[in-house]
């Protein structure tokens, strides 16, 4: 049975009428054409499908939209300002933190939570911030510099 | 103003790196003319049979390729340059323009480069075996070399002057002796140069020089990077169509599994789902990627199949080497020996896992159809198309928008080929963009494995003899680049219960692993440093040179008198694809818990002159990292046919945690034609691990994955 979800992404009220099981991702990707997250494993292990909900990183794959109701979610797609890009996303920019790109956005939002929390985290915090999200072109030392550097950023 | 061009005209909008959601059949001018920018409208549709024009062995430039087929110039001063080659992450985009941008003279940004749409760009071949950099890199010089020679002697002759008076720079000719200048905008629109571009490209016309290199050879990024980080970007599994569905395909349990009896009338019952049968082929489609799921499930469970028995990873190289063709061992060189070796080596069936799965979106329009989907080899798959429509090639069209990682796993496009028969049954586009699951079992592997290694040695510790047999792997590196009198080296078929392939630097991963493992085995047993055991016999001087540079940067010759049971180090070399690379590890040892854990890998590479530092780097880093999976962890583990851990639980690949110091050292050598980057560098770490481990512990691993296990028993 359908259910209406309203949830509000990237701050802009949204109003979806689905099966409530269908994965946040799902209607990210398909109903409201927000492509910059990504299907990786369905299974949440590999991080591609980050979101935030409420400010905090989840997984949208094995998140189910009804869960989502009422909640504020920001994308990859909710970040910059206009041309002004998050300071994470420059830090990626800058260091050349992509290869293919596939796993950047959840890379970016699960590095943008991360540094909520711990605006000047030890290699060790970033690691374990991380780890739950893979990049198979396996540019993880890259990665790792540009959230340094966001975090250096950030903090000035 | 809208008027009805060609097809191929929404190839340059679906082309362009980020937006390749293409329009309707019918575009207006304005878009296309904003796409390919005005110049040389003429050309471009009237030369329609570019698309077909095969671009010779993995991209020729040569021969009978005309310059309009490779570039295109715009009246905004830009420049638009095709190539087939697909961008998966490796660098190709930025590579190829750089290439097109220095030989034109213009800045990095001034290229726009349309790749890999089979109605729109040569045929390059597939993007595999490292070929990008050695053999479509020069054919787009050429190309930008010609166009440069024919604008500025077009110039000469309008101007009345001997075309060596000319200068270009920054897209302009300039003859100072009289202040004349012309720029490449505003020839776009001329006439003459229309035709001058019919012109073959001059393969042999010169190139720039490396030491005069100002765009090759910088660290420039990705043109559409931004796009990247803002999600903008349309990666093949974002593609979307006006009216598209989702579609699910049913698949066997196991492999060679074949379908008895299903009942589909719970699906079919299912509100807007349309279920299609052909055959054993059935898929699903509906609004919903969930929804097609749904359906799928409820199908699925009602399924019988027929099964068959097969080998498991445990019995795997029992089994290929029983199904092998082995030849009678070497006997040159071994009867004489003071010392004969045997060791035999294995590798186990492991998987790509791009992150982005495969992925097609079909769309069929008065009988031609268009696909969109993540494959390296865009025209073979259109041919795979072809074939199975039962159409002409030119009927078919292939984009591939830049993916999302391959790794040689991507050759051939089944995504594409499911979408087209789910669309074509329900006549509207549908996306098939398969699960990970499907991913992890319906993708080809990477083959795994038997090697046999035999060594000898004189009485002084001199290697005389080497028999090395591969067996089901093929023969990437099998050869052993050192100076051994008696040597053979030989690749034999086997029969692979699954499915296998291509994968990064193919059999060279495993080979190396063997050899460089043996070569340290020979070593221990003739008494020697491995190192110097190595530069004793190397007979490549690109690889001595790089070894050298490693054991220097690593400090091999302080760190090797400081092992201990708990702390290794090891090192290995090797070369493939014109390439060489040399390794030096450090890994800590916990015996009790069965544990390795790479410290760091210090690691140069060398493949001729760099075209791109800061890219080569990343390539080079990602080597690294991702052969630690293949070496201590990724292992496919089947039973008669099933696939057992097609997930990321069960299925580990490197994560952060497991990243290491790595220390990277690119070696230029401008003196030779540049290699590709790309692979190469995966195959020295594996080997040196398994000898750093023997170094510490003395247990000597011979299992790719070598697992930590191992050493608990021992």
């Amino acid at each position: 049975m359908d259910v209406t979800v309203t949830l509000t992404v990237n701050g802009v009220a949204r109003t979806v009428t689905t099966d409530p099981e269908r994965p946040l991702l799902d209607v990210l990707r398909e109903d409201l054409h927000l492509t910059g997250t990504k299907y990786g494993c369905g299974d949440g292990r590999c991080g591609a499908c980050t979101v935030l909900m409420e400010g905090k990183p989840i997984r949208s794959c094995v998140t189910p939209v009804s869960l989502a109701d009422k909640k504020g979610i920001t994308t990859i797609e909710g970040l910059a300002e206009g041309r002004s890009l998050h300071p994470v996303q420059e830090a990626f920019l800058e260091e050349g933190a992509m290869q293919c790109g596939y796993c950047t956005s959840g890379m970016i939002l699960s590095a943008v939570a991360l540094l909520q929390n711990k605006p000047n985290p030890t290699d060790d915090e970033i690691v374990t911030a991380m780890n739950g999200n893979i990049c198979r072109c396996n540019g993880y030392i890259k990665i790792k510099s540009a959230i340094r550097r966001a975090a250096d950023k950030m903090r000035r | 103003m809208t008027e009805k061009l060609s097809t191929r005209n929404i190839a340059a909008e679906a082309s362009k790196p980020s937006t390749a959601t293409g329009e309707e059949l019918t575009i207006s001018r304005r878009t296309f003319v904003q796409t390919l920018g005005a110049g040389l409208l003429i050309t471009v549709t009237d030369t329609l049979s570019w698309g077909q024009r095969r671009g010779g062995r993995g991209g020729g430039g040569g021969g009978s390729t005309p310059v309009v087929a490779r570039l295109h110039l715009n009246e905004d001063g830009t420049i638009s340059v095709m190539s087939g080659k697909v961008e998966e992450g490796q660098g190709a985009r930025t590579e190829l323009s750089q290439a097109a941008a220095e030989e034109l003279r213009v800045p990095f940004e001034r290229i726009r480069i349309v790749m890999a749409d089979t109605d729109f760009v040569p045929d390059d071949g597939g993007t595999s075996g490292s070929r990008t950099t050695p053999y479509n890199v020069p054919p787009m010089r050429q190309a930008a070399a010609t166009a440069r020679e024919l604008l500025t002697r077009f110039a000469a002759q309008q101007w009345q002057v001997e075309a060596g008076t000319l200068q270009v720079r920054d897209g302009t000719i300039t003859h100072r002796a009289t202040n004349r200048k012309l720029t490449y905008a505003d020839l776009a629109k001329s006439k003459e140069i229309a035709e001058a571009f019919q012109q073959p490209i001059e393969s042999d016309i010169a190139l720039t020089a490396v030491s005069d290199w100002k765009v090759m050879g910088a660290s420039i990024r990705r043109s559409n990077w931004r796009d990247l980080v803002t999600g903008a970007h349309l990666f093949p599994s974002d593609i979307v169509r006006p009216n598209m569905l989702y579609g699910r395909v049913l698949r066997p349990p196991s492999y060679r599994a074949t379908l008895e009896s299903i009942d589909l009338s719970a699906a079919k019952a299912m509100k807007d789902v349309v279920v299609v049968q052909e055959g054993e082929f059935v898929g699903f489609v509906a609004p919903s990627q969930f929804r097609a799921t749904q359906a799928l499930e409820a199908a699925a469970k009602t399924a019988t199949w027929k099964t068959v028995k097969g080998p498991s990873s445990r019995t795997i190289h029992v089994y290929l080497k029983q199904r092998a063709r082995m030849p009678a061992p070497a006997e040159k060189g071994f009867a004489d020996a003071a010392k004969t070796l045997n060791a035999t080596y294995t590798l186990a069936y492991i998987q790509h896992v791009p992150m982005e799965t495969r992925a097609g979106i079909a769309q069929w329009n008065d009988g031609k159809l268009t696909v969109w989907a993540g494959v390296d080899n865009p025209p073979s798959a259109q041919r795979a198309l072809a074939q199975m429509f039962d159409l002409p090639a030119e009927r078919v069209r292939v984009i591939v928008p830049d993916m999302g990682g391959g790794f040689g796993g991507k050759h051939a496009a089944p995504a594409g080929q499911e979408a087209a028969r789910l669309a074509k049954a329900v006549g509207r586009p549908v996306c098939v963009h398969w699960t990970r699951a499907e991913e992890f079992t319906w993708a080809y592997f990477r083959p795994a494995a038997v090697i046999e290694c035999r060594g000898a040695l004189d009485a002084e510790g001199k290697p005389v003899g080497w028999d090395f047999v591969n067996i089901n792997a093929g023969g990437a590196a099998v050869d052993a680049p050192y100076n051994i009198p008696n040597k053979r080296v030989q690749s034999v078929g086997s029969d692979s219960p699954l499915a296998q392939g291509a994968y990064r630097c193919l059999a060279a991963t495993g080979n190396n692993f063997a050899r460089e493992s043996f070569i340290d085995e020979l070593a221990f047993a003739a008494g020697a440093d491995p190192l110097e055991f190595r530069l004793a016999h190397l007979a490549n001087d690109r690889i001595r040179a790089v070894l050298e540079t490693v054991a220097r940067h690593f400090n091999w010759s302080q760190r090797k008198k400081k092992v201990t049971p708990e702390l290794g180090v090891g090192l290995a070399c090797g070369t493939e694809k014109n390439s060489v690379v040399a390794a030096c590890v450090e890994v800590g040892i916990d015996r009790k818990r069965g544990e390795i854990k790479v410290h760091e890998v210090c690691e140069a590479f060398e493949c001729g002159p760099i075209l791109n530092p800061a890219n080569l780097t990343s390539q080079v880093q990602g080597c690294i990292i991702m052969s630690l999976g293949g070496a201590l962890s990724e292992e496919i583990q089947f039973e008669n046919g099933r696939i057992l851990n097609a997930n990321f639980g069960g299925y580990r690949v490197p994560r952060f945690r497991d990243v290491p110091k790595v220390d990277v050292h690119l070696v230029p050598k401008d003196d030779i034609p540049a290699a590709g980057g790309g692979e190469t560098p995966i195959i020295a770490v594996a080997p040196a691990i398994g000898n750093a481990v023997f170094a510490a512990t003395g247990v000597r691993l011979r299992s790719m994955p070598m697992r930590g296990e191992a050493l608990r028993q021992a």
